[in-house]
């Protein structure tokens, strides 16, 4: 090893590092012990024994709402977001590989569907649907509006990938005599998939998780976010924090998965 | 950023001309679901919102006028002022805190590791409590903060204090804390990818030089960085004068922002009153970017 001598300057960021990483993890691993309380254990430490209860109870029928119902909601809102984000942004970040009339306004518009605070976004919807007389719901006004908070992050992503690329791949693979769908297909979508994955797990957990925009834009039936927001309010037994653990696994699958999936599409590219 | 594409693009393509026609039109086709949607769900709402704002309404219906009612309601009142500027004393310290935070996170990671599977692992690290759910990420402060919590009760076993201290929750602090909690990857991320790019080479030069590393610090890296930070602070910025869940939970109900105002309003179904907030706050939000915008070009950095 030819490493020059690690100085105090690496040694009291690596502390501060380490403490970051502390407040970051810390809490939600109060969170994650604390489900697992006895049945007459409360929202605080110590705990009163060790148990599944509030697990269990949590599948049972609560005093408020409904658990299961807008999971599954949230579950087929998030995958709808991811989808068509994917899509409609790979397409994006074709388009603007070449020039087109209006290419800045729209560029303009994605950036702007950032910096537009999200309860501004959830208003909008939500009175525009009312005005218009139809009812918002999760799978059409929330639809929407969950995409103006993922699209412009896909769009930005696939901006970052095509500056990267080569347009030269695409020419080899046309001076061989591959036709333009052909060079699609077999050239560019193996080499941005794992971008592509990438942004669908940006997608997914930006719907999953949000709740600004569901605000007023889900309708009757409400989504997992504004189930534990409801929660919040009401309820103060651990069942809060069984809730909390059970997303939060869900949502370290989730991540899990994705990068499995980008693993492996890396690996199979580098055998093919 | 998108010029630099657009001319590379356009340069690749010229000694095909044959497929030029065609390969525009397939451009506006590419393009089109994107203009539709944020068309139909960002352009139209926010039309729709400025509209209303001039509307008048009763406990149960809207009427369509041209009335200046909600606004001078709304600026008129020294609680908007108050809450406004609460608002954005929250995002002045929520920035310079995650500013700090971020930027050494971020330079840790770009300059002290040295190599890039563990930089991805460690910036991985750093990313993952952010994909899971903000609700539960803030509630997970409360058995930490709470009266009975840990903070208080390890203080008080230790006996360096004989009560538990009242302001860790439901105050000011919380919501700082909490908010800094929720948001320093918007920090982190884009100023890791802004020093990431930074030429070593140029450090070498300035080490070469006789630089000590602060200097290296204060006059190459910091200036380099300043993209990085400035859409890290659009981030947290906008972010922050649009939190209302974290005021409203972290608080206790004893803090007050605009976009919790407006969730208020929204919650009496005072539509035109909230509109004509989401206005003013769109505004604010935008000329803040547009200052930040006009600092540094962003558009090189994507």
């Amino acid at each position: 090893m030819s490493h020059e001598r690690r100085g105090l300057e690496f040694w009291i960021l690596t502390v501060f590092f380490v403490l970051f990483v502390l407040f970051l993890y810390g809490p939600l691993s109060a969170i994650l012990i604390l489900s697992f309380q006895g049945p007459s254990g409360g929202l605080t430490f110590p705990l009163n024994g060790v148990s599944l209860h509030w697990f269990y109870d949590l599948t049972q029928q609560q005093a408020v709402g409904d658990f299961g119902g807008s999971f599954r909601r949230s579950l087929m809102l998030g995958i709808g977001v991811m989808l068509v984000t994917v899509v409609v942004s790979l397409l994006a970040g074709l388009a603007f590989r070449r020039k087109f009339l209006g290419a800045t306004p729209l560029f303009y518009l994605a950036v702007a569907s950032l910096v537009v605070p999200s309860i501004i976004v959830s208003l909008g919807i939500g009175v525009m649907f009312q005005q218009i007389g139809i009812p918002p719901a999760w799978y059409s006004s929330a639809f929407g509006a969950h995409l103006t908070w993922t699209l412009p992050f896909g769009v930005l992503i696939m901006f970052a990938v095509f500056n990267r690329f080569s347009p030269s791949y695409e020419e080899a693979a046309r001076d061989l005599g591959a036709s333009s769908w052909q060079t699609f297909l077999h050239v560019l979508l193996p080499m941005i998939a794992p971008s592509l994955v990438g942004v669908g797990l940006f997608g997914f957990t930006l719907s999953y998780d949000e709740f600004a925009r569901s605000l007023m834009t889900s309708g009757t039936y409400n989504t997992l976010p504004l189930e534990i927001y409801g929660m919040t309010t009401n309820v103060t037994t651990p069942v809060l924090y069984a809730l909390g653990t059970v997303t939060t696994a869900f949502s370290f699958l989730v991540i899990a998965a994705t990068l499995g999936i980008i693993l492996w599409l890396g690996r199979k590219r580098a055998q093919g | 950023m998108m010029t630099i594409a657009v001319e590379q693009a356009a340069a690749a393509r010229r000694p095909r001309t044959r497929r030029a026609g065609i390969a525009s039109l397939a451009a506006y086709l590419q393009a089109a679901p994107l203009a539709l949607i944020l068309g139909a769900f960002l352009l139209a709402p926010l039309i729709v919102i400025a509209t209303v704002s001039f509307w008048d309404y009763d406990f149960a219906r809207l009427y369509p006028d041209f009335i200046l009612m909600n606004y001078q309601d709304t600026l008129g009142s020294w609680v908007t002022w108050k809450t406004y500027l609460n608002t954005l004393k929250f995002a002045a310290i929520v920035w310079a805190v995650t500013l700090f935070l971020g930027f050494w996170v971020a330079y840790f990671l770009a300059f002290h590791i040295r190599t890039t599977t563990m930089q991805m692992v460690l910036f991985l690290v750093c990313t993952v409590p952010f994909l899971t759910s903000n609700i539960i990420r803030m509630i997970s402060w409360i058995p930490v903060l709470g009266r009975n919590g840990l903070v208080n009760s390890t203080l008080i076993d230790m006996g360096l204090i004989p009560a538990p201290i009242e302001w860790l929750l439901y105050s000011d602090f919380a919501v700082v804390l909490a908010m800094t909690h929720l948001y320093t990857l918007f920090m982190v991320t884009p100023i890791f990818n802004t020093l990431m790019r930074i030429d070593r080479s140029l450090i070498e030069a300035a080490r070469d030089a006789g630089a000590t590393s602060f200097q290296t610090l204060t006059n190459v890296i910091l200036p380099l960085a300043k993209p990085g930070i400035a859409i890290g602070t659009i981030f947290v910025v906008t972010l922050v004068m649009a939190d209302f869940i974290t005021v409203q939970v972290m608080s206790g109900g004893q803090s007050a922002s605009v976009a919790l105002m407006m969730r208020n309003q929204m919650s009496l179904l005072q539509y035109p009153a909230a509109a004509a907030n989401a206005v003013i706050l769109l505004a604010l939000v935008l000329v803040m970017v547009a200052g930040i915008l006009r600092i540094v070009d962003i558009r090189k950095e994507l």
